[in-house]
Formats: structure tokens, C-alpha cells, sequence
């Protein structure tokens, strides 16, 4: 057995052709740069979305011919109409929540990275793994097609709408959120235009994701239990593995939540059961008579029990990215690994109890809430042992600031600068004045979406010229980087004025409301940093593509990293290790190691026992030795 | 954290084994367990992963079913419509049926351990035919509803019980296409270690995913007409 050829054994052979190679590709590197690609496009159509609504709220009343002409009824000769505006925000959160801030970190990154980090040829399951990529496909293309079918003539799928049931309303798309409350969600076309075959796709569409996550997470949680290479016991993973594998954890137990509420909801929605709708409601001048006793607040548990952990399955992953690249950047070892690796595991475990702060003005009892409340704000502190770590991993270091680093301390600043304002919303009292304002949009966008970004962002920087063999450009990338920190902030720190304020968040526009005037100007300088930081990200983009074909050619291990990834070639073979496991001897995070020919140690290279003693420094102090 | 900010240790006699203590807070935990150089994942691990998988799997399975249990015990405290359906009685023959598959596929498995190939498949195939009774019992029971005037909508709980045998049934139906693929690779007749290793492996697997889907019958059959 010992002489046998790897290619023997490997569960699948290099594929030959093209479709095998590059399409249908059971290769988890491929499955990941998949991954990543259809996030890049996700990501795309998020921030046009962000954009138009930009647009719409500071200059209100303008006509954008471009979108008379794609959506002749939501935005008739050009001007957009509310309720054009509310499905924007439906599709701006839905695809930036699930097309991007869960595939790219988890699907991309860790679907290229976990098998290489923790030397394993491939996923424990690749046909999963592939299925898992291409249901995920199919839920994107579904939610596209849901902005599309309803009230729409110019479009040939309109048919498709009204075959749907949609009927033809005057608005382009579903227009209750991300989160789909009920019983607007449920009761269909009455509750207004975009709520009938557009609401239905979203519907079908979360539910396709849901399975594609789920496969997903199941072939994490195997790959990771069972196929670590010898010697790599769980105290000698990257971080980077256990944020990707509690991820998985908390989407392989919150995504089955997800699907079973959005069964209800079609439920509800296509047969006229009363899982959520109560009797009674009045739409316009007429009682719905066909639905009694369900209840709305039921759809919020089940939604919130699925929606808090996954703020977490975006993060994670960033999380462990992060401190994996501090360390690596910073030469010194993570500051307290047992300690960030409890943290993460305490995060994702209260993640599961706090699902009720998204509910304080639902109703509940007070008690409920207090507890909640408590219960929120206990998650500041595993989220304050990891800042504290991550500031201690760059305490005193001989820092190299290159793009991925950058990234990476940006993502700790916005994760601190996001966070602290959960400190005011996890509080019942507090939440009361602040909820459904731009504080909250300003909290959540900081802390989980701009920096799960940038912990991908920092992830992508790092890793490129691992995946591609080539690095990214350093002056474009300190040039995205730089314009696109000071962007962000200048976007959501006027936010949580507004929101002080009092200004409403899903508002299409504040003309009528004359108490908002004054902060006018703070709405145009917020729309013009967005449009400036959104223009930056075409750097970005511009600089994916120039790189992988011009970028400069980089070595097996240009960062002078120390874990399983960076011994392999650039890009690694098709079976990782080109034939041969590897044995692991020691931690993730060997940086400054006196005494060691290099500044780092390898986790490969081996304990040299009795090895000559030479120039024992005073226990390296400033991590750089040579 | 017992170490310095920086926290790499001093040079030690061992040379630079910055993995041997075991409590550091630089990424070293646990004892060294280093062996040989290791070519090849070993068929016992790659055959453990169907176990596990499995296992994951029913982990998601069993949060969708309590997802939906915490709704039907919220519905059904929260309204005056919830109008109760009286056990239509065909269901304890359904709930017979699937527990005597539980016990004939546990025999196959333990047949396949014995390396009783022959037994292996007979008993198989007696699984597959008391799964499809099951399922062929449980659509009699809706024939039965229906012919009674209960659909889907007509109230809460008939909503949940035609929901819940439903999502119940469709899982079936994938445990009985993964005993229909044990029965197929069965008769393909293999002297070689790995592939009886794998075998058992799927066997195990199969099996555990039926019971679990034996365990989650009963219990939506005592949540739907034993609890109310």
C-alpha cells in the first residue's frame, strides 16, 4: 500500500475536459472560484441596487431614463415610484445576504482553503460539493427572475409572472424586506403589487439556497471531522478552519429553520392554510375572508431563529481570516488561540439564544425581553476577547503593511466601530426609539456586512496568489483599500445621526416629512461617498481581471506563511499535495520562533531533536529576528 | 493567557518544538501525535465519513421537524379555529409497518457484517417493500381524509398533519432510493477489502438515516394525535 501511486487512490481523477474541468468540476478548488465569481457577480447587482436607492432618496423626483426603460412600470418615464424602491431594498438585502455575505466567505473561501489548510486531497463529498455550488446557481437565478416577472410587459417572463399568479401589478419585484413579515408576505396580491409572483420566487428561491447551504454545511462539518491529515489534532488548526467549521455548524442548524418557515409560508400563500395569516385582516376596503387564527409573530421567531445566526455565518469566516492574516502580517503568533478559538464557539453557541432582540416592539413580555437583552449583550464579551487578541497579535510587532493586512485591521476597526452600537440596540429600553431607523441600518451594515467584506476583501488580497499564482497589484489594491475604508465610514457614521433623528429606514423618499429637512445635506454627502466607493470597487474588479492573466508571478509562499496551503504549489495540483499528505508537527501560528533558521516555522517541518542551540534570543520580543 | 504577548518559548534541548506544550496560546495545544509519513487516507476514515455524514445530516433533519414542532405547538395554543382530526386508523398499520422495517434492516446490516451476502439482500428487499407499504399506508390514510372532506386548509391541524407527513414522506422516499442504491451495489460481487469495508459503511449509514426516520414517525405520530 505504501508504494501505490496517489492517483490511485484519490477518489476522483484530474477531469480531462473542458465542462469536467472548469464547469461541472467536482475539484473543491474550482467548486470554490465558483463560488466566488457568482458572489462577485451577486455582489454586482447588490450595489447597483444601493445605488438607485441612493439616487431616488437624494435626489427624489429625477428621471433616470436607463430604468424607464428596463422597468417601464416601476419607474414609469424614469421616475421611480415607491414601491419600485421598497423591492429594491427586498433585493438589495436578500441577494447581499445570501448571494454574497454567505457564499463568498464560506462557500468561496472556505471551499478552496479548509481541505488544503487541514491536508486533505478534496471535500469528503464532491459530487455534494459540486450539487451544493449549482443549487446555489440555480436560487440566484431564481431570485433575478423574481425583480422581473411582475407588471412587467417589456421582459418575455412576464408571461412567466402571470402563469405564476402574479398577476400585474404596478411595481418590478417583492417589496416586504428581506425578512418577508408576515402576513404581508402571506396573504399574496392584495397585500400590494410585487407581493404576488415575485414574492412567490423569493420565496422558492430561499428555499433553493437553503438546500445548497445545507449541503454545503454538511460537507464542511464531514471533511473537517474526518479527513485532517496526520498530526493535525484540532489545537493545530488555522483559525481560519475553525471559523469556516462553526460556521458551518450554525448554518447546518439555522438554515432547516429557514426552509421549514418558507414551507409555511407557500403554505400559506398558494393552498390558504393559516399559519401566519390571522382572520380578519382589511386590505383597502375589503375583509380577507379566507384565512383565520394564524400568526404573524409565529413567522418572526422562526425567521429571527434562522436570521441571528446567520449575521454569524457571514462574520466568522472574516473572523478567522482576520486573525490568521494579523498574525501572519504582524510575524508574531495569535495572541491567546485556545482563547479566540472558545470565542468563536461561544459566539456561534449565544448566537442561537438572542434571536428575540429583533422582536422588542413585536410584543413581547418584557421578562422575554430583559432576558434577550441579556443574553445579546453577553456576546460583547467573546467579541471583546477576540478584538482584544487581535490587538494584542499586533501589540508591539514589526507590522507589514501590504493589502491584506490592511484589510484585515480594517475589518477590526468596523468590527469595533459596528459592534459598540449593538451595545445600544441589544437593550430593550434603548431599541425602542432606534428600531427601524438608519441606526440600525447603519449598525448592521458596519458590523456585519461592510466588515464580513472586508474580512473577504483581506481573504482575497492574501490568497490570490495561492489560487491564481500571481499577486494581486499592491498599488490598486492600497488604493481600493484606502478609498474604500474612508468611504464606508463616510457612508454609515452620518447614518446613526439620522437614525438619533428619528429617520425612518424603507422610506423611498423624505419630501413629505418636514422634520428630516435639515439633514438633507447629510443624505446627498452620504449618497455621493457611496457612489465614490462604489465607483472604487470597479478598481477592484479591474484589478481581478488585469491579475490573473499580468499580475506579478508569485512563489509557493510569498507571504512567508507557516500553514499547509503555502507547501504546495501555486496554484496547488489538482489532488493539493501532488501525491504525497502531509504530516503535520506543530500549531498554526509559528512566527519569530528563536533560534529557527527562519523567522517562522512550517507546520510541516519537524522537531529537530537535539539540534544545536544557537543565538537564544530573550523570547523574541518584536517577533522579527532576522 | 500564561504567556507573553509575543508567546513563543525559549530554545529547549528538543530544539525548536514549539508544539510541545500543551497549554500554549500560540496554536499548539494537545500532544504531539507524530507519525509516519502518511501517503494515503486510510479506507477505515474514508468509509467513517458516510457514518458522520450521516449523522450531520439527520442533525439538520431533526431542526427542521422541531422548527416545524415548535409551530404546530404555537398554533395550537394561539387561536380557537384549531378543531383537532380524529386518527384516521390505518396510521397504526403505517406505524407498524415502519417499525418492523426498522428491526427486518437492522437484521440485513448485521446479516452484511456476518457476511451473509444472500440473507443481506433478501432482507433488503423485505425493508424496501415494508417502506413502500409505509408509504403506500400513509397516502391511503390521505385518501381517507380527503374522502372525508379534510384538506389541506381546512383547519390548523389538518394543515399540519397533511405538512408533516408529507415532509416525513419525502425523506422516506430518500431512505428507500438509498436502500434501492444498497441493493444495487450488492449484487455487484466484490472480493476486495476496501469495497466491502465501503459496503458496511453504506450499510451503517442507510441504516441509521431508517431508524432516525422510524424514531421521527412516532413522534409526529404522538405529537398529532397524542398531544394535540
Amino acid at each position: 500500500m505504501s508504494v501505490e501511486t496517489h492517483e490511485a487512490v484519490h477518489r476522483h481523477p484530474a477531469p480531462t475536459s473542458f465542462i469536467r474541468k472548469y464547469i461541472f468540476s467536482l475539484d473543491h478548488k474550482v467548486i470554490g472560484i465558483q463560488y466566488i465569481i457568482l458572489a462577485l457577480a451577486a455582489v454586482l447587482v447588490g450595489m447597483t441596487m444601493s445605488v438607485l436607492m441612493r439616487l431616488n432618496l437624494s435626489w427624489p423626483g429625477t428621471s433616470w431614463s436607463i430604468l424607464g426603460t428596463l422597468f417601464p412600470t416601476g419607474a414609469p418615464g424614469g421616475i421611480m415610484n415607491p414601491d419600485f424602491y421598497l423591492s429594491l431594498v427586498t433585493m438589495h438585502g436578500t441577494i447581499m445576504v445570501f448571494f454574497v455575505l454567505t457564499t463568498a466567505p464560506q462557500g468561496g473561501f472556505g471551499n478552496y482553503f479548509l481541505p488544503i489548510q487541514i491536508g486533505a486531497e478534496d471535500m469528503a463529498f464532491p459530487v455534494l460539493n459540486m450539487m451544493s455550488f449549482w443549487v446555489t446557481l440555480l436560487g440566484f437565478l431564481v431570485i433575478l427572475s423574481a425583480i422581473f416577472v411582475e407588471g412587467n410587459t417589456t421582459i418575455a417572463n412576464s408571461a412567466l409572472g402571470l402563469w405564476l399568479g402574479g398577476g400585474s401589478g404596478a411595481t418590478v419585484g417583492p417589496i416586504g424586506g428581506w425578512t418577508g413579515y408576515a402576513p404581508l408576505s402571506a396573504v399574496g396580491a392584495p397585500a400590494g403589487p410585487g407581493q404576488g409572483a415575485g414574492m412567490n420566487l423569493w420565496i422558492i428561491s430561499i428555499a433553493i439556497f437553503c438546500v445548497g447551504s445545507l449541503l454545503g454545511a454538511l460537507n464542511f462539518i464531514t471533511t473537517l471531522l474526518n479527513m485532517r491529515t496526520r498530526g493535525m489534532t484540532l489545537m493545530r488548526m488555522p483559525l481560519t478552519c475553525w471559523a469556516w467549521f462553526t460556521t458551518a455548524v450554525l448554518a447546518l442548524l439555522s438554515f432547516p429553520v429557514l426552509l421549514g418557515a418558507g414551507i409555511l409560508l407557500l403554505l400559506d400563500r398558494t393552498v390558504g392554510t393559516s399559519f401566519f395569516v390571522p382572520g380578519g385582516l382589511v386590505f383597502g376596503s375589503s375583509v380577507l375572508t379566507s384565512h383565520t387564527g394564524g400568526s404573524p409573530i409565529l413567522w418572526q421567531h422562526l425567521f429571527w431563529f434562522f436570521g441571528h445566526p446567520e449575521v454569524y455565518i457571514a462574520i466568522l469566516p472574516g473572523m478567522g481570516a482576520t486573525s490568521h492574516i494579523l498574525s501572519t502580517f504582524a510575524r508574531k503568533p495569535v495572541f491567546g488561540y485556545r482563547a479566540m478559538v472558545f470565542a468563536i464557539f461561544a459566539i456561534g453557541l449565544l448566537g442561537f439564544f438572542v434571536w428575540g432582540h429583533h422582536m422588542f416592539i413585536s410584543g413581547m413580555s418584557p421578562y422575554s425581553a430583559m432576558t434577550f437583552s441579556i443574553l445579546t449583550l453577553s456576546i460583547g464579551v467573546p467579541s471583546a476577547v477576540k478584538t482584544f487578541n487581535w490587538l494584542g497579535t499586533l501589540w508591539g510587532a514589526k507590522i507589514r503593511f501590504q493589502t491584506p493586512m490592511l484589510f484585515a485591521i480594517g475589518f477590526v476597526s468596523l468590527f469595533v466601530a459596528g459592534g459598540i452600537t449593538g451595545l445600544v440596540l441589544g437593550q430593550s429600553s434603548l431599541d425602542l426609539p432606534m428600531h427601524d431607523t438608519y441606526f440600525v441600518l447603519a449598525h448592521f451594515h458596519l458590523v456585519m456586512g461592510v466588515a464580513s467584506i472586508f474580512g473577504m476583501f483581506a481573504a482575497i488580497y492574501f490568497w490570490f496568489p495561492k489560487m491564481f499564482g500571481r499577486f494581486l497589484n499592491e498599488r490598486l489594491g492600497q488604493l481600493h483599500f484606502w478609498i474604500t475604508l474612508v468611504g464606508v465610514y463616510c457612508i454609515f457614521v452620518p447614518m446613526h445621526t439620522m437614525g438619533i433623528v428619528g429617520m425612518p429606514r424603507r422610506y423611498a423618499q423624505f419630501t413629505e416629512y418636514r422634520f428630516l429637512d435639515s439633514l438633507h445635506p447629510l443624505v446627498v454627502f452620504v449618497s455621493i461617498a457611496a457612489i465614490i466607493t462604489v465607483l472604487t470597487q470597479l478598481v477592484f474588479y479591474f484589478n481581478l481581471i488585469w491579475s490573473v492573466f499580468k499580475g506579478k508571478r508569485a512563489g509557493a509562499n510569498p507571504w512567508e506563511a507557516t500553514t499547509l496551503e503555502w507547501i504546495t504549489d501555486s496554484p496547488p495540483p489538482h489532488d493539493n499535495f501532488a501525491g504525497v499528505l502531509p504530516v503535520v508537527y506543530r500549531g498554526p501560528y509559528e512566527f519569530a520562533v528563536p533560534g529557527a533558521p527562519n523567522d517562522y516555522l512550517m507546520q510541516t517541518e519537524p522537531d529537530v531533536e537535539g539540534a544545536p542551540v544557537t543565538g537564544v534570543p530573550d523570547n523574541g520580543h518584536n517577533g522579527h529576528k532576522h | 493567557m500564561a504567556t507573553t504577548v509575543t508567546s513563543t518559548r525559549p530554545l529547549t534541548k528538543k530544539g525548536f518544538s514549539g508544539g510541545s506544550k500543551g497549554r500554549g496560546s500560540n496554536g499548539n495545544g494537545g500532544p504531539k501525535k507524530n507519525g509516519h509519513d502518511r501517503r494515503f487516507p486510510d479506507f477505515q476514515s474514508s468509509a467513517n465519513r458516510y457514518r458522520i455524514g450521516t449523522w450531520v445530516g439527520l442533525a439538520s433533519i431533526l431542526m427542521m421537524f422541531t422548527a416545524l414542532s415548535s409551530a404546530y405547538i404555537v398554533r395550537a395554543a394561539s387561536s380557537s379555529d384549531w378543531k383537532p382530526l380524529a386518527m384516521p386508523r390505518i396510521l397504526l398499520l403505517s406505524t407498524g409497518l415502519i417499525l418492523i422495517s426498522s428491526a427486518t434492516l437492522e437484521h440485513a446490516r448485521r446479516k452484511l457484517k456476518a457476511a451473509a451476502t444472500a440473507a443481506y439482500k433478501s432482507w433488503l428487499l423485505l425493508t424496501m417493500l415494508l417502506g413502500l407499504g409505509f408509504v403506500g399506508s400513509q397516502l391511503l390514510a390521505w385518501r381517507q381524509l380527503v374522502s372525508q372532506g379534510v384538506y389541506v386548509a381546512s383547519n390548523p391541524h389538518s394543515s399540519f398533519f397533511y405538512l408533516l407527513t408529507a415532509a416525513h414522506g419525502v425523506h422516506l422516499l430518500g431512505g428507500l432510493i438509498a436502500l434501492s442504491y444498497l441493493a444495487i451495489r450488492s449484487r455487484v460481487r466484490s472480493d476486495n477489502a476496501t469495497a466491502v469495508l465501503r459496503m458496511q459503511a453504506g450499510a451503517d449509514a442507510v441504516t441509521l438515516y431508517w431508524h432516525f426516520m422510524d424514531f421521527l414517525w412516532i413522534y409526529l405520530f404522538v405529537l398529532l394525535f397524542f398531544v394535540r
